[in-house]
This record gives structure tokens, sequence and C-alpha cells, in this order.
């Protein structure tokens, strides 16, 4: 880790010391800043709630929302839920994977986007839904996320035709 | 009581537009209408008569973004930017409501212009829902105009703990997190603990697919979960709250930070609650992605920051919770509904709906329906009422084919259960469950198996890995519907599955193993001639199994529209001339069924 990361990491940390059952909080805060927790952010954490890394890294991998390894800057989340399923949403899965040439959990190799799946995002009346950051996308066909996608990557956000 | 007496409609004789910002409706633009709206009305110099207001979801979130002019109550649906500019100079200008964006009835087909009209509306009964979609969720004025805060204001002026718990008991309010244990005898027990500290825990962990009410009440309500959890502190003895959130609900946990100042502001939170020297104070967390955390003990050790891994009951959490210290811990709908218990009286709520399940129900209705949305209704009312007259029956007037109810621990239930009650026991009874209210229509291009298996990927995936019978059981089921899926059934799957089933259910540690099974029962015991085609004659009834379909084109039906040629994600349907039937690639072909969805003359042929 470089300064200014160590440096932003004891900033985040600050607030929870001496807090109790705040273990999922730092890592949420520590992830929103870092994008991920690596290595030496698990160590420190553990040094100031005084957990050992091992528990930390337990919780960690319990949980679907943490991440130890870098992710891209854009996070596509494909919602696998019922009302999803039943509409069609594992077609728009497929077609999202074949547009960015990943499968679920991976990143693209210019780490530009970063996709995963996710139980249910509660747009359950939108559905076939998906998330890209924080915009949610109701109603999806396969032909749709051709679209969107390459409204993005002709840099006009997320106005598919 | 219903949702309209409630709501503060006249506005110091302003008009009011209400627009919708849910999740839902704000996916679909409805900040940026909210805005273009003030824009518009600011430049036709109708800023005195008229107010553009904020709300959470209305419920009806499919036919979003959702505006309302209100004191006449029009309903606007599918709402667009440039609409905007319409609605202000014909209606709020002319008073001429603007007639294409009125709703319209999927059955008669006319169009329905005042909600209170509409028979997704009409048709239910709001009490947990009853502010949503009326007053403006950042502000607090707006719920205490509703009525808001008096339930506690009661509670801690006139009434004892011991009165509040009383009311609560009369009202044989039952969980509304699914299982339906009595309200009123939970906090009996709480409040008897002679140990100290107390804790009070709202269970926000929507984690079941296909229900979103618990979201929808709190980014539409939030200040009605929070008293109900403030009287409920109070009556057992507690001055110490938690909310705990969804992850994937950034929209709730932001309203509520919201709500949790303003209540702070106002006294309603804090030191000294309305003068009468009761604290309480409320925090939020946010879960981290992990279904089991809806499980009662699971969630507390994740307030806790630890593995949210069930432990073995008892003892329950009313004695060792939070902590190892006494809890209550009770769903976003049942604390929603107690405001309204102290002021009306525990009587009142015990006479709506059945006798055994009184109060209301709320639903996420989805999946193939024509209405999809959130819907609320007495106990007790019929499937077949809440899909085919609140929901208008399925979308394209298609052929009802199973409802799921209760999310992964549920179940499906066929046509000839329709006319079943909707409550905790007749529910169960049928092989289903409550649940948290996820209610999911399916027709018939829906494979049951395939249902099956989708839903023991899920508690597979979400199993915590802590008992055997769930970690290897699901798995293990999970194994053989995939085989059959693929078309590699065998003989005896289905008795396999069922024994397999009925050990799971007798042996796992916590709700979810004991429950996971249930998809997969449900569906043998009333799609088992599916499961057969599968495994005898390899073939999917519904077309949905990949490997065991091929997609053609019928020439005689086909109409050479090119509808499925423009929707085709890889090209694999060619339009060869003109309203001639198309050509369909089925070495391209990748079976996703859009095809289907969009021809209009059912012109694909799934073999």
């Amino acid at each position: 880790m470089d300064v200014a990361t160590q440096s932003k990491l004891q900033e985040v940390l600050a607030p929870f010391k001496g807090k109790k059952g705040v273990t999922i909080a730092v890592l949420q805060k520590v992830q929103a800043e870092l994008g991920y927790l690596p290595r030496e952010a698990i160590e420190e954490i553990g040094r100031t709630l005084k957990i050992s890394p091992s528990e930390i890294y337990g919780v960690i991998t319990f949980y679907a929302q943490f991440r130890t390894t870098p992710r891209g800057r854009h996070i596509v989340r494909v919602c696998r839920g019922t009302a999803c399923h039943v509409r069609g949403g594992a077609a728009v899965l497929d077609q999202v994977k074949r547009e960015l040439g990943i499968e679920e959990n991976e990143s693209t190799p210019d780490l530009e986007y970063t996709l995963e799946t996710v139980a249910c995002i509660g747009a359950c009346a939108l559905a076939p839904a998906m998330v890209i950051d924080e915009d949610t996308f109701g109603q999806m066909t396969p032909g749709k996320v051709t679209d969107l996608f390459e409204s993005r990557r002709k840099g006009k956000g997320n106005e598919p035709a | 009581m219903s949702q309209h007496e409630s709501s503060p409609k006249t506005n110091g004789g302003k008009r009011t537009v209400l627009v919708c910002q849910g999740t839902g409706c704000c996916s679909s633009k409805s900040p940026q209408i909210t805005e273009a709206l003030r824009k518009e009305i600011e430049a036709q110099g109708l800023s005195g008569n008229v107010e553009v207001k904020l709300t959470g979801c209305h419920g009806f979130c499919e036919r979003g973004p959702i505006v309302i002019v209100e004191p006449e109550g029009i309903f606007y649906c599918g709402v667009k930017i440039k609409d905007a500019s319409e609605i202000v100079q014909s209606h709020l200008r002319d008073h001429k409501p603007v007639e294409r964006l009125f709703y319209k009835d999927p059955t008669t087909k006319q169009a329905v212009p005042r909600y209170a009209d509409i028979k997704f509306y009409k048709e239910q009964q709001r009490l947990v829902l009853r502010n949503c979609g009326h007053i403006n969720p950042e502000n607090i004025d707006d719920y205490i105009a509703a009525g808001g805060y008096q339930g506690l204001a009661k509670a801690l002026k006139e009434m004892t703990p011991d009165q509040v718990i009383e009311q609560v008991t009369i009202s044989n309010l039952r969980g509304r997190g699914g299982a339906g244990f009595p309200t009123g005898k939970k906090w009996t027990e709480a409040r008897r603990s002679k140990r100290t500290p107390k804790y009070v825990v709202c269970n926000a962990d929507e984690g079941d697919p296909g229900a979103f009410m618990d979201r929808s009440t709190l980014e539409a309500d939030p200040h009605t979960v929070m008293e109900g959890m403030i009287i409920c502190g109070y009556a057992i003895g507690s001055s110490e709250g938690y909310i705990y959130v969804r992850a994937e609900y950034p929209l709730a946990v932001k309203r509520l930070r919201i709500a949790i100042k303003q209540a702070e502001e106002r006294g309603f939170l804090g030191k000294n609650i309305l003068g009468t020297g009761f604290n309480f104070t409320l925090e939020i967390r946010e879960g981290a992605g992990a279904f089991v955390c809806g499980e009662g003990s699971a969630l507390m050790y994740s307030i806790e920051g630890r593995r949210g891994m069930p432990r073995v009951k008892p003892p329950r959490s009313v004695e060792s919770g939070l902590w190892g210290m006494p809890t209550v811990l009770n769903n976003v709908k049942s604390f929603a509904v107690i405001p309204l218990i102290i002021l009306n009286g525990g009587k009142w709520f015990a006479s709506i709906g059945s006798p055994n399940s009184p109060g209301t129900a709320v639903f996420a209705l989805t999946g193939k329906i024509a209405n999809s949305g959130l819907v609320e209704v007495p106990m007790g009312a019929t499937l077949r009422h809440i899909i085919f007259d609140i929901g208008g029956g399925l979308q394209g007037g298609k052929e009802f084919k199973a409802v799921q109810t209760g999310g992964p621990s549920g179940g499906c239930l066929p046509a000839s259960q329709l006319d079943l009650p909707v409550d905790f026991d007749s529910l169960g009874k049928a092989g289903a469950i409550m649940g948290s209210g996820g209610m999911v229509v399916m027709d018939k291009r829906t494979c049951m198996v395939d249902v099956a298996r989708f839903f023991l990927s899920f508690t597979q995936d979400e199993s915590c890995g802590k008992c055997n019978p769930c970690r290897i059981g699901t798995e293990l089921l999970l194994r053989v519907l995939e085989r059959i899926t693929r078309g590699e059934g065998k003989p005896g799957d289905i008795e396999l599955l069922e024994d397999w089933a009925q050990t799971i259910i007798k042996t796992s540690l916590c709700g979810l193993g004991r429950s996971a099974p249930n998809p997969v029962l449900s569906t043998i015991r009333y799609f088992r001639d599916e499961y057969e085609a599968h495994i005898n004659e390899k073939r999917c009834p519904a077309g949905v199994c990949k490997a065991l379909v091929t997609f053609g084109v019928d020439e005689e039906k086909c109409k050479g529209c090119g509808l499925c040629v423009k929707n085709c994600p890889v090209g694999a349907i060619t339009l060869i001339e003109k309203k001639k039937p198309v050509k369909l690639d089925p070495e391209k072909c990748i079976k996703c069924g859009t095809c289907i969805e969009n021809c209009r003359f059912d012109a694909i042929i799934v073999r």
C-alpha cells in the first residue's frame, strides 16, 4: 500500500476505534474507498479493531459483497431473482456475458467492467432487471442489452436507442 | 380505514403533484420528471397554486413512472420527461387532464382516470402501505400530518408498557416475516426478562428473490417502521434498536438515515422522548449479501459483525439474542402496523382478515402477471382474487399455470388451488408457505422442473455450510435436478428427490435447510407429469430446458413481420422476403426464447 492509501485507510478507520460489532461496517467502508479489500488493509483493520486477520477473512468470505481482488471501474449486476428468472433473466445474463466477453465474477481485461449476479435487487415488477453501478434498468431483453452497451461504448451513456 | 383517509390530500388549497421516486420509478427517470414538472410549473406562473412532491413507491412499479395530481386523484402512468409540459399546461393550467397517460384496464381496455377507481388499488386494503405513495418519505411533517407519531404519543403518555403489550396481544398480530409467531407473546417474554440491556431489532433483510414490500415500505414510509420500533422499546423496556437492511437497498438506507435524523430533531428519538423520560436510539446496520442472515440468530451474529451462521435453538432470541441479551426481532411489516394497533386498539386489528391470521397480508405480485406490483389484502383473500381481480390475470391473457409463494422456502401451486384462502395456515397445508409474501405467477412457458432447479441452485449457494444436511443435501438435490433438465434423468430420480428432501427437512439446523426442499416437493406433488416427461421422454413440455428443445418456425402461421428477426440477439433468424416465413438457423440459435415472447402469431415451434 502506498502512503496515500495508507493515510486514507487510517482516516476511514478512525471513527470505528473502540466500537463493538462494527467489522462489517468497517469492511464496507474500506471496500467503498479502495474498491476491494487488499491483504494489507485486512491486517490494518485487524490491528485497529483488535481482531485477528483470520477472523476478518472469515467474515469477508462469508458475505457476497466483499472482494479481495480488484474490480472493474463499473460493476454490472444482473438480477437472478425469481421474477426475473420467469421473465427471461437467463437470456439477459447470457447476452451481457457475450457483450462483455466474460463470465460471472470476472472483469474485462481493461478493468472497465466487472460482471456479477445478485440474488434479487427487489425491482421484481421491472423484471428482468439489471444494474450498472447505481443505475437500475428494467424490462430488459437481449436486444436492449446490446443497445445499452453499444450506447455506452459510443460515449452516449445509458441511453439505449 | 383506507389509505385515502389517512393521506394529506388537501394542501392548504394548493394542488399537489405527487411523483413516485421509488427504486422502480427512479430507474425510469422520475427524478428528472420531477425537475421538468417544477420548471414548467414555474414557467407557467403556477408556483403559488401547485406543489410538486416526491413520494415513495405506489406499488405499481411496472406502470412507472407514476404521477398523481391531488386533490382530484388523477393517475398518470408511464410518464416520460417530455410529458411534463403537457401535464402542466393541459391539466394544471387548462384543467384538461391528459387522457393518453391514463391507466388502461388490461381486461376491459378502458381508460381509468382516478387511481381510486383502478381495480388494482380499489380491491386492496392498505394498512402497512397506507402512506406509501401519498407522503414525502424525506419530510417528517408529511408523516405527522398523516397521523404519524400519534400512536407513540398515546403509548408513552396514556398507556403503561403492559397495556401496550395487552393491545398487541389482543390484536393477535402474527409475525410478518413469514413464520407467523404471535408478536404479543414475543413482547411479553421479552418484557418479563430481568436481564438488561434489551434490544429491539427490525429485520429488513428481505432476501427472498421475488419480494420487495419491505424495501418499498422503507423507501416510502420509513417513519412508520421506526414508530413501531420505539413503541416496542417502550413496551419491553429497551432503549436501543437496530434496523438490519440489505446492502442491495441503497435508497431505503438513505431514506432511513434522513428519517432517523429528523425524528431525533423532533424529539421522537433520543433522550426524554416527548418529555416522558423514555430514551430510545436507533442504528442502521447494512447487511453484506447473505440470504441466511434473514434467519433470526444469523441476523444477530451479523449485526455483531460476525459470520451470519444460525445457531441451535433454544434459547430463543427473546432470552438470548443480540450480544446474548433479550431481544425482540420483528419484520418491517409487523412494526409498521404497531402504531395503528395502538391508535385503533387490538380488537380493531383482530376484526380484519381471518380469525387465526388477522390483519392484512402484503404480496409482491410478479412474474407473468398483467399488473405487477405490491398488493395488500385482508388475510384469507383467495389466490384467484389476488391474481385475477387485482392482478388483472396473466400478461397477454395467457393461461395460468402456477403461482409460487414464499420464495425459496415456499412452493408452487397449480390452478386447482386458486380458491385457496391465503393465510399462514392454509398455505402451509397446501405445501407452500406465506413466507415474506413473494408471489410469482407463471404461465405455460415456465418449466416446473427448471423452477425447482432454479430455487435449489439458490439455496445451495446460500447455505451457510454449518450443518451437513443442508450443505450436502441441497447440493445433492441440485445435481439430480440439473441432470433431469439436461435430459439425463433416470427412472427412480423422483423417488430419490423425495427421499432426500424428507431427510433434509427433518435434520437441518435452521429454517433455510428445513424449507429448502419445498420447491422440489411441491412441484413434484402438482406437476409430476412434467418431471416424467423430462425423465422418460427426454422432453421439456414448456420448451425451456435447452438440452431438450430445438426451435423452429411454423411456416403456415408466420406472417414474415420480422419482429423476431429484429429482436434475436444472435442473428439466428433471417427474413428472406417480406411477408414470407422467416428462416431460423438452429446452429446459431441459443434457445433464449426472445422470438417466442415477440411473436404475435404463435409461429415459433419448440420441439
